[in-house]
């Protein structure tokens, strides 16, 4: 044997060896659920999940710290549906802290969940540890969303600094006490946009204009009120940047007048001074872990598609909060993701009946979409059952109809109806015992067709 | 002098109500447009004496980030907002802080305090902030 042959027949024992090195640097564990995210929807989902008899759970967090985006978020309105009182993003987020230490939940910080499967086994690392494979008997899949950025809307023009997302820039001073520029133009009049008009006039910055490519605000109407016009900052629809110049650092924007198709009018343009550009352009639900384990996802929601229980396709695997759908208040994460946290509890302690058939939800006319889209457990203790749903466009004086087959299970007013802001209608969890067909519609119909 | 009419979007709650408050000499004459107790109660106050929540942040020496969210414990005048923001820039707090902690106390002679709204843990004890 030459040399460079007993080289190469030794390198695969080499090999064998680092890799049984490496398969020992793995540590293994084995618990009833493991939640992915420790943001507002995790932690619910957990302490749910635990009141109801699961005393066995992790949850990955990959920041330094509990509370999601609730800790950027220091603005009040959070809560008042599910405290009954005005919160900011970080007390709401505090509560939820406090009653998962309490319960003793297993909570790793500055934990990056790799991977998932369909096996329900799942991979993160840690500085601390390295890496971790864990044995689940379930999973909650609550990693949140995540902003479209620059590049997902092909602005043209130069690559200067001063371009941000406004969830970044909302950290940036919230969290870490740095101003991102003092004159910012803002694209998008979501909350986020809206939010941080206001934070970024009050910590001194100028703001020369909210750009809004619809017709109106995507944010709630408080938000129009209380953070643009208390301050005199204009809000102007149907208008959108063409341009980013600048050298090393924004110098500018250019911005055109859209129309009814969003496509930019000729002729409209103008010029606005500044060197800030934040975005609030839309949140996008974080679901590369989601897709690779499997799991079937929704084309309108950018979610997993889910039962009642909030159960994806892949058996065990649940998903809940920003990851399923982007909800417009925390306060309904918190009780879609009770609703995962009891529905795997139930299921961990076989407490749960699966129907035979099961109800198809489908939406139709105005309505952009429903969670959840199946009903696929019957569960005795429950009396309700929620479903949320949005428009495609605002809409004035209508009712909100579920029907099967001739049968109208619900119908409710609504006063105004936005594409912003999440319906929920509460079904009577009795109904659905006895229904004509195995599928439900939802539609909104206005009130003079009624 | 003539009446005016006044048009305040009711931030109650999520609903939004578009509230009409007819006013002639300074004495509101009418309301018109809310939809529950809260919507006319809201309008009123928003057209007499509005306030505001002020949420914002503080320095924080020693913490495990450098500022701490805080918001005035109570609805402030809205006509001081820019007023206790200058004020509170001009503070900075000791970590460890709680939730609830008094970081500016009666701001701009509001009668408003304002407070710590997370507990923040000092950089030696808490989990860090990865740079």
């Amino acid at each position: 044997m030459t040399e460079t042959e007993a080289e190469a027949e030794a390198e695969p024992v080499e090999s064998t060896e680092s890799a049984a090195a490496a398969e020992s640097a793995i540590r293994h564990e084995a618990h009833d659920l493991v939640v992915v995210g420790g943001g507002p929807a995790g932690l619910a989902a957990a302490q749910e999940a635990y009141d109801h008899g699961v005393d066995d759970i992790v949850i990955l967090e990959r920041d330094f710290e509990l509370g999601g985006i609730l800790q950027q978020c220091i603005h009040n309105g959070f809560g008042l549906h599910y405290f009954d009182e005005e919160l900011t993003g970080p007390e709401y987020a505090q509560e939820f802290i406090e009653n998962v230490a309490e319960r003793g939940v297993d909570i790793r910080l500055n934990t990056m969940v790799q991977e998932v499967t369909d096996e329900k086994t799942v991979y993160a690392v840690s500085e601390d540890v390295g890496l971790t494979e864990i044995d689940a008997e379930a999973v909650v899949l609550a990693m949140g969303c995540r902003e479209r950025t620059r590049e997902a809307l092909d602005i043209p023009g130069d690559r200067p600094a001063g371009v941000f997302s406004a969830g970044t820039a909302q950290r940036y001073i919230n969290m870490e006490g740095k101003m991102p520029g003092e004159k910012a133009v803002i694209l998008g009049s979501g909350d986020i946009g809206l939010i941080m008009a206001r934070r970024m006039y009050l910590e001194g910055a100028e703001v020369p204009a909210v750009l809004e490519v619809m017709p109106y605000s995507g944010g709630l109407t408080r938000n129009v009120v209380q953070c643009l016009e208390d301050f005199d900052i204009p809000l102007r629809t149907q208008q959108t940047i063409t341009e980013i110049y600048g050298d090393e650092r924004v110098e500018g924007v250019t911005v055109q007048e859209v129309d009814d198709d969003f496509e930019p009018i000729p002729g409209t343009e103008y010029d606005i001074e500044c060197d800030t550009v934040l975005l609030s352009v839309g949140l996008i639900p974080e679901n590369e872990l989601s897709e690779g384990a499997g799991v079937d996802m929704h084309p309108v929601t950018g979610g997993p598609v889910v039962d009642d229980g909030r159960e994806t396709s892949v058996e065990d695997i649940y998903a809940c909060g920003n990851v399923l759908h982007v909800h417009d208040l925390v306060d309904w994460v918190t009780e879609e993701s009770m609703i995962a946290g009891r529905s795997v509890a139930k299921q961990l302690n076989d407490e749960i009946d699966i129907r035979e058939e099961p109800i198809e939800i489908e939406s139709t006319g105005a309505v952009s979409y429903v969670v959840p889209e199946r009903v696929s457990k019957s569960d005795a203790d429950r009396e309700e059952l929620p479903l949320y749903l949005r428009v495609y466009a605002p809409m004035n004086e209508v009712f909100v109809t579920v029907e099967s087959g001739d049968e109208q299970l619900a119908r409710e007013f609504e006063r105004r109806a936005e594409p912003g802001e999440m319906i929920t209608v509460d079904l009577d969890a009795e109904a659905l015992e006895d229904l004509p067909e195995n599928r439900l519609v939802v539609d909104v119909v206005p009130k003079e067709e009624i | 002098m003539s009446p005016e009419t006044v048009e305040i979007t009711c931030i109650a709650c999520p609903v939004g109500c578009d509230v009409s408050i007819e006013v002639e000499g300074g004495e509101i004459q009418s309301i018109e447009g809310f939809t529950c107790p809260r919507g006319k109660e809201y309008a009123k106050e928003e057209y007499r004496n509005p306030t505001r929540i002020l949420p914002t942040t503080a320095r924080v020496a020693g913490g495990v980030l450098p500022r701490v969210p805080v918001k005035s414990a109570e609805p402030m005048p809205k006509p001081e907002l820019e007023a206790a923001m200058r004020e509170i820039a001009a503070v900075e707090v000791q970590a460890p802080v709680e939730l609830g902690d008094v970081i500016v106390e009666n701001v701009c002679d509001t009668d408003v305090d304002i407070v710590a709204t997370r507990d923040l843990p000092a950089a030696d004890e808490g989990p860090k902030a990865a740079d």
